[in-house]
């Protein structure tokens, strides 16, 4: 048996379309028409899940689906229908900038008067909701760098050496215990919650499936090599300053040692990288293949587009005094890890 | 045809100059690991392979960059 016995559980279904990819994966019925695909909410729970389902064959599988279904031709035209249908409503909702150069500076500049996620935890976020907030995000940080890991063969010269060294330093720097999923994992534990890998899976929103989707579309298609450096760059350069009040957030809240230390390596760990990635892989990556700035900057402004959307789902949710969630978290996990 | 390696091992033995990137705008890019000596005599140590000085001393983990020089607006 070539099942993945270690994999995460398959989740439930959100609609017909992750329903039936469902059932595919465990020949338990049909796949869905390409051209249902067409027909669905690009952005809802459906696609994401459906989409979700099939990227989570290149990272850890699922348990008790066979390994080889990775390379299915028939899962893989379904998949390559749930993309477009992502992908184009990607490009039409990000009619982005008049150039790369403006889409960084916009990120370089910071508000005075911030309104997002981090600033408001960091002045008035209560501890269940960094719960949640790390529950959401740890579809993301528990495979923290996979995505951007597929990027690496696609790129050559000072490109790759500068982002081999920053991913090298996502990974740990060959410590284990400085592996940066790891360190969240260390997060999850202060605040009482299940490291299991895709544990909280069906409680994610879709807003957080598309995010982690557009990492894995852009990683696992080389003719997306410049949307995914982008994309990094994105992420690296906002990431200091949104991880200085989350760790501000932690530390007024009482999170706990490690929830704290997991964002403070990440201001100053990413005040580096955000240096290396606009230096040396987009400067190297454009040396080599000028051709590619516009993808970076789309890149760069699909990342923000989907960020503000589960920011404004986030602050809708909480200010409303509702759960974020789509499933609470468990009263066993709400004991805090002593 | 026969061809010289980009760097010799010779090359990598013999320890070139240490390269700091400056900017006008930013921090200071270092090769690590460094030691860094402050003011009042105590010393600091970051052993990631590269490192970001702050110039602006407006940092808060000073003298690690923590991109307190953006523009603020």
């Amino acid at each position: 048996m070539d099942d993945d016995r270690r994999g995460p559980q398959l989740p439930p279904a959100r609609g017909p379309l992750s329903a039936a990819v469902t059932a595919h994966l465990l020949d338990t019925g049909p796949l869905p028409r390409p051209a249902d695909a067409g027909a669905a909410d690009p952005y809802g729970d459906d696609l994401q899940l459906a989409l979700y389902l099939c990227y989570e064959l290149h990272y850890r599988g699922w348990a008790g689906v066979a390994a080889g279904r990775e390379w299915d031709p028939d899962l893989l035209r379904v998949r390559a229908a749930l993309e477009d249908r992502f992908l184009t409503a990607l490009r039409a909702d990000t009619p982005g900038h008049g150039s790369l150069d403006e889409a960084l500076g916009e990120l370089l500049v910071e508000p005075v008067d911030g309104s997002g996620v981090s600033h408001y935890l960091r002045d008035e976020g209560e501890l269940w909701q960094l719960r949640e907030y790390a529950a959401q995000r740890s579809l993301y940080h528990l495979k923290e760098a996979d995505p951007h890991a597929w990027v690496l063969p696609r790129l050559w010269g000072r490109a790759k050496a500068a982002m081999a060294a920053v991913e090298f330093d996502e990974y740990g720097g060959g410590r284990a215990a400085r592996v940066h999923a790891r360190l969240f994992a260390d997060l999850m534990t202060d605040l009482g919650l299940d490291t299991t890998y895709g544990r909280y899976l069906d409680a994610a929103s879709a807003e957080v499936l598309a995010t982690v989707n557009m990492m894995s579309l852009f990683g696992l298609h080389r003719s997306l090599r410049g949307a995914l450096v982008g994309h990094f760059a994105a992420v690296e350069i906002t990431s200091s300053p949104g991880s200085r009040r989350l760790a501000e957030a932690m530390r007024r809240t009482g999170a706990g040692r490690a929830a704290e230390f997991f964002y403070d390596e990440h201001v100053e760990a990413d005040a580096v990288h955000e240096q290396v990635v606009r230096h040396e892989v987009i400067a190297g990556l454009l040396e080599e293949e000028p051709h590619l700035a516009a993808d970076v900057a789309f890149g760069i402004d699909a990342t923000g587009f989907l960020e503000d959307r589960l920011g404004g789902r986030l602050l809708a949710d909480w200010r409303a005094g509702r759960s974020s969630l789509r499933v609470p978290l468990a009263s066993a996990e709400t004991v805090p890890a002593s | 045809m026969p061809n010289e390696p980009s760097e010799s091992a010779e090359d990598a033995r013999r320890a070139p100059a240490r390269r700091i990137t400056m900017q006008r705008q930013g921090p200071i890019l270092v090769d690590g690991p460094v030691e860094v000596e402050l003011e009042d005599g105590t010393t600091v140590a970051s052993d990631r392979w590269r490192v970001a000085l702050c110039t602006c001393r407006r940092s808060r983990r000073y003298p690690w960059c923590d991109t307190s020089h953006r523009k603020r607006v």
